[in-house]
């Protein structure tokens, strides 16, 4: 029996940690902010049936970013728990403190336990409250960590740009129209381009004080949202990211080597690991293109 | 809220499973106690222990689905509740009104609220109203146990159904049998007048104020005749519970214009009391 590595907890802590993060950062980004009647989530997501953005309850939303089976796992225990208490108790004592508790133990279990993978995920938990100062975004990470946020939040990749130009362009207590397109605007940001997106391809919803039902959770259609956002020149399509192959239920590997990326799977030119004691690869290399 | 816990802290495995999208299904493996049909009664009679609900009215109109029920509840010769609401909506585009032990009926509709919108929001699509109606159905059916002890409870189900374009209506036995019926129908002690009432009274054509005036006047015969169901009260102001759903999804009419159609209601009967009289051929 060969005797397993020494890794440091704190090694092994990290790479964890870098292992979400990665799985994280991959997908487009998500904002979530308040404007006057509540608050807006909203993504770029070419899927019309598989949702990042949906309703827990009545007055509680869940946004979510990165692997998709993981996150819909969290929202369908979401909705249960919300119901279950919603039942047992009252509408009213579903808050969205107890399901980002909720989430936040599940999530700080599963990233320090061993013998599972830690979740590639980052969720909002947004609710509102019958006024605008009462309204909550809580942010969730990876490894169950959860922060208040005020005003605006963003998640998933490209997060500092996005972030960077709501810092400058957001302005709180604005109306719907005014939120919708900063929130787009913003998403469209990335590292030295700014890119328009075309309506199809976003998804946007809201949980609106003034909707007369208790259950305030609405999505934006997309001729709505195209009256909403007005002339803003020409559309562009984002290239295909691995999320959305992973969202249609295709596997899609990557044709490039990335060696930082644990989940690919191409060996391509990077020596497989040897084996400690015989110093042998366990496998064979595989051969060099063109021979 | 109980199950078994993989970690500390972490919700429960039954959480986080794959399963089945119905909330009665989740909930009989993680809180059986919360299901009224786990419930075990001593032997012996229930039937005088709770308030019963009575009548329930629904027809159809073209473009819609109207439900009413009167405000009463009694147990036995007393009267229990003078402004009971007995009809609910149950999504936006269906309500469902209860007869029979009052408690049991009014848990079951809660039940059952929470199924659909447990649905919608695991599946992202609302139900078909004949999935809805079965759902119904299969939590009467866990009931059969205590209606066997008396404690019985028959819904009427109404809803707009999307694809065709009509209002359904759709009544139950307590076994779970489940029946629709066309243009009209009642459930409950008053149902046997409110029915020949509307025999005479019901057109195809009516509009939706004609529909609701139609089930008003159903409920004032029952009323009439069957001292379990209550007539408007002029004194206090009660007023039936009326609910119409149409293509642009349900609403209760509010106190003052079911006041109005009652109010209407009351004056003719002042003139004729046994309501308008239908012609002979």
């Amino acid at each position: 029996m060969s005797t397993p590595f020494y890794v440091s907890p704190e090694q092994l802590m990290k790479d964890r940690a870098d292992f979400a993060r990665k799985g994280v950062t991959r997908g487009r980004p998500l904002v979530a902010l308040q404007y006057a009647d509540g608050v807006l989530l909203a993504s770029e997501n070419p899927s019309q049936a598989l949702h990042k953005i949906s309703e827990l309850y009545d007055r509680i939303a869940f946004a979510a970013v990165g692997r998709y089976n993981e996150f819909e796992n969290l929202r369908i225990a979401g909705v249960r728990l919300a119901d279950m208490r919603g039942y047992a108790y009252d509408r009213r004592d579903v808050t969205g403190q107890g399901l980002a508790g909720a989430y936040a133990q599940t999530l700080g279990t599963i990233f320090s336990s061993a013998g599972e993978k830690p979740y590639e995920v980052e969720l909002f938990v947004a609710e509102i409250g019958d006024e605008a100062s009462d309204d909550k975004i809580f942010r969730l990470t990876y490894e169950g960590m959860v922060a208040d946020e005020h005003g605006f939040a963003v998640m998933g990749g490209n997060a500092e740009s996005v972030g960077r130009y709501l810092k400058e362009q957001y302005a709180a207590g604005g109306d719907l129209a005014a939120a919708v397109r900063v929130a787009v605007a913003a998403l469209g940001q990335s590292e030295g381009e700014t890119r328009v997106i075309p309506a199809d391809d976003l998804e946007v919803a809201v949980l609106d004080r003034t909707r007369v039902q208790p259950r305030k959770f609405r999505r934006i259609s997309t001729g709505t949202l195209r009256e909403l956002l007005g002339d803003r020149g020409t559309e562009t399509p984002d290239g295909d990211r691995p999320e959305d192959g992973e969202a249609a239920g295709v596997s899609m590997p990557s044709s490039v080597d990335r060696p930082e990326d644990p989940t690919d799977l191409v060996s391509g030119g990077t020596p497989p690991l040897e084996d400690p004691l015989t110093g042998e690869p366990p496998i064979a290399p595989p051969p060099e293109p063109g021979q | 809220m109980s199950g078994p816990q993989a970690g500390a802290g972490r919700l429960p495995d039954a959480y986080l499973a794959a399963g089945s999208s119905s909330f009665a299904d989740f909930l009989g493996t993680t809180a059986p106690e919360l299901l009224p049909a786990h419930r075990s009664l001593p032997a012996g009679s229930a039937a005088d222990l709770a308030p019963h609900g009575t009548t329930i009215v629904a027809a159809t109109f073209p473009g819609g689905v109207v439900m009413a029920g009167d405000r009463r509840a009694t147990m036995g010769n007393v009267i229990a509740q003078r402004d009971i609401q007995k009809v609910f909506p149950t999504d936006e585009f269906s309500c469902a009104g209860i007869a029979g032990t009052a408690g049991l009926a009014v848990e079951m509709v809660r039940l059952f609220q929470t199924e659909l919108e447990h649905y919608e929001k695991i599946e992202g699509s609302t139900l078909s109203v004949d999935g809805k109606a079965n759902r119904l159905a299969t939590l009467i059916r866990g009931n059969l146990g205590m209606a066997m002890q008396g404690l019985a409870v028959v819904p009427l189900f109404a809803g707009w159904d999307e694809r065709a374009g009509i209002g359904r209506i759709f009544s139950y036995d307590v076994t779970g049998g489940r029946y629709e019926e066309t243009a009209f129908h009642a459930v409950g002690s008053g149902s046997l007048f409110a029915r020949g009432s509307l025999k005479k009274l019901y057109r195809e054509d009516l509009d939706e104020d004609g529909c609701v005036t139609a089930l008003v006047q159903a409920l004032y015969d029952a009323a009439d005749d069957d001292s379990a169901t209550g007539g408007p009260d002029l004194a206090r102001r009660i007023f039936p519970v009326v609910h119409v759903i149409t293509a642009a999804g349900g609403r209760r009419l509010s106190e003052a214009e079911v006041a109005e159609v009652a109010d209407r209601v009351v004056a003719g009967r002042m003139q004729r009391p046994d309501g308008p009289a239908a012609s002979l051929s």
